[in-house]
């Protein structure tokens, strides 16, 4: 009996261990949630900063990250893709898509703020295109380039090969299975990929600290050679450089509670795909 | 031999993309960062214990960073990884499917919570709490930052570990319930010894993340310049004073370079920390025979 006392004693600490992430998470959400729907109203959605941001909305900086994501979006995922369909169709084991993976692999855990670093080195500085969209959004596109790459690697393999082998039986060239089979059957995957990057870009601080956001600007973007608001850097920024502290915290709760909320569609919408597709996959 | 369509001649530049961003990335890095070493001196720029950049002389010791890193990230390790590992555990082995399937989507979500509203949570209830519990003159402190960063780091530890837990076969947990071993017994020592290269690699990644979390270390680790006296001493790692300082200094002077050197050290300190993961990962795979 002594050795089944142990054991529950010791299942039960692990539960409580594992619950603690939920217990932080629920704090975290609901702290943040409580004080952010307060001052989340039309108005604040929809308006520019006012006073020195402490009244008003924050619409530039909903703007500047949808800007943003646009950018990184447009970069990665065609060249996500296409780089993915080729390393998992169009390349044999060897050591040369070994070293390709492993780049990939390297460069997704590569920290944020050094792609920072790079952004501003070569897109701001040596291309001349200043801090703007366009540096900013070249920047978080090459840091969730290796996620998309990764995710069109994964799908595709998951198709069984007895797919092509039917597709190349009634005469289809390789290029006609990848884009009519391969590619339809592993789509599921690709988009979960896809749209978990976008929520990354969207709340990702450091790569766009000094390649494209601004704390305050009075007007929108007029092209993407300016500089931007954008609603992590506006976190940031009324955190440590706000001088009103009482009128700026509570619209640094709304921007996080519309920055969570953002992420979190993001993170679900992406979840529901793959159950969908799994409950839907017949092989 | 049937014609090949056109974009199949292009597919390759896109396959090596990746391998060019990353030598890219690392070529600018370190040429940008080598410059700093024609006017300064390595040495002190390793061993040194003071970083004023802004003062005339500059001096660029990156010791206190490269230390406050290393302790925020310890912390962060020491928390995240029981934790990690009895979520790993609990979703893995213990947990019915209902549950399983109400945790693992939990644990998915905190891991996709921008580092800047970690932040933010960080300086709202974070630093204060730390600060009443524990009577410290500031709350936020090098603790903080690691205690923030155990729960960033947590989501990666937690699935993959969980991953490498149930790919143990069952046919083991089998033979060793057989020989009349308990079910703690059979995971203490069935189990995790025969995941322990799959979770070598989760820690692997989990500590990466901590190592390079900015935001959330910028914010809340309290930003002082000197060398940390200890763990509960605000500090500012390498990645928070690069963010802090990189907007403030001229393009091209010593400053900017220094703070491309700082990103060098960080690129080496990971770089050197996953040689080290992968090769205790093979040697635990060896072990497993």
């Amino acid at each position: 009996m002594e050795k089944t006392k142990k054991q529950e004693i010791i299942f039960a600490v692990i539960k409580i261990l594992a619950y603690l992430s939920v217990v932080f998470l629920a704090t975290l959400l609901g702290y943040i949630f409580f004080r952010g729907f307060k001052v989340i109203n039309i108005r604040f959605l929809t308006d520019v900063p006012r006073n020195g941001i402490t009244e008003g909305g924050i619409f530039p900086a909903i703007l500047g990250t949808f800007y943003l994501v646009l950018v990184s979006f447009i970069f990665a995922v065609p060249i996500g893709i296409l780089a993915g369909v080729y390393i998992a169709e169009y390349t044999e084991e060897n050591r040369f898509t070994q070293f390709i993976r492993v780049s990939v692999n390297i460069l997704s855990g590569v920290p944020s703020i050094v792609f920072g670093l790079f952004g501003l080195a070569i897109f701001v500085n040596k291309m001349h295109f200043g801090v703007s969209i366009l540096s900013g959004g070249l920047t978080l596109g090459i840091l969730i380039l290796p996620t998309v790459i990764q995710a069109t690697i994964e799908a595709l393999r998951s198709v069984p090969y007895s797919f092509r082998e039917a597709s190349f039986g009634i005469g289809a060239t390789k290029w006609q299975t990848v884009k009519n089979i391969v590619l339809p059957t592993g789509i599921s995957g690709i988009l979960t990929g896809i749209i978990l990057s976008i929520g990354r870009a969207a709340g990702e601080t450091a790569p766009i600290l000094f390649t494209a956001a601004t704390f305050y600007t009075g007007r929108l973007p007029k092209s993407i050679f300016d500089e931007v608001m954008a609603l992590p850097y506006l976190i940031y920024g009324l955190m440590t450089t706000g001088t009103f502290p009482d009128k700026q915290i509570p619209i640094a709760y709304g921007a996080s509670t519309i920055l969570l909320l953002l992420v979190f569609t993001m993170s679900i919408i992406a979840i529901i795909i793959r159950l969908k597709s799994r409950r839907n996959r017949k092989w | 031999m049937k014609k090949r369509a056109v974009i199949e001649y292009f597919l390759p530049i896109f396959g090596y993309i990746a391998v060019v961003a990353l030598f890219a990335i690392v070529i600018t890095i370190f040429t940008e960062g080598v410059t700093t070493f024609k006017s300064y001196s390595l040495w002190k720029f390793l061993t040194g214990t003071a970083w004023r950049p802004t003062e005339e002389p500059a001096k660029l010791g990156s010791l206190p960073l490269l230390v406050s890193t290393c302790i925020v990230s310890i912390v962060a390790m020491i928390i995240a990884i029981p934790l990690g590992l009895a979520t790993a555990i609990y979703i893995g082995k213990l947990a019915n499917d209902k549950v399983k399937d109400i945790l693992k989507p939990i644990v998915e979500l905190l891991a996709s919570i921008p580092s800047v509203v970690y932040g933010f949570f960080g300086i709202v209830f974070i630093a204060p709490l730390v600060q009443k519990v524990l009577h410290l003159p500031i709350g936020q402190t090098g603790f903080t930052a690691g205690l923030i960063l155990a729960f960033m780091s947590l989501p990666t530890i937690a699935s993959i570990s969980e991953d490498a837990i149930t790919a143990v076969p069952a046919s083991f947990e089998w033979a060793s319930f057989a020989l009349g071993a308990s079910k703690l017994e059979t995971l203490i020592h069935i189990v995790i010894p025969a995941a322990t290269p799959g979770i070598i690699t989760a820690v692997s990644l989990g500590f990466g993340r901590a190592i390079g979390e900015t935001m959330a270390v910028l914010m809340v680790g309290g930003g002082a310049l000197g060398m940390p006296h200890s763990i509960f001493s605000p500090m500012r790692p390498i990645t928070a004073t690069i963010a802090a300082e990189m907007g403030e200094t001229p393009v091209g002077g010593l400053h900017y370079h220094a703070l491309f050197a700082l990103a060098c050290e960080l690129l080496l300190l990971v770089t050197i920390f996953n040689v080290v993961a992968e090769y205790f990962h093979q040697k635990f795979t060896r072990m497993r025979g």
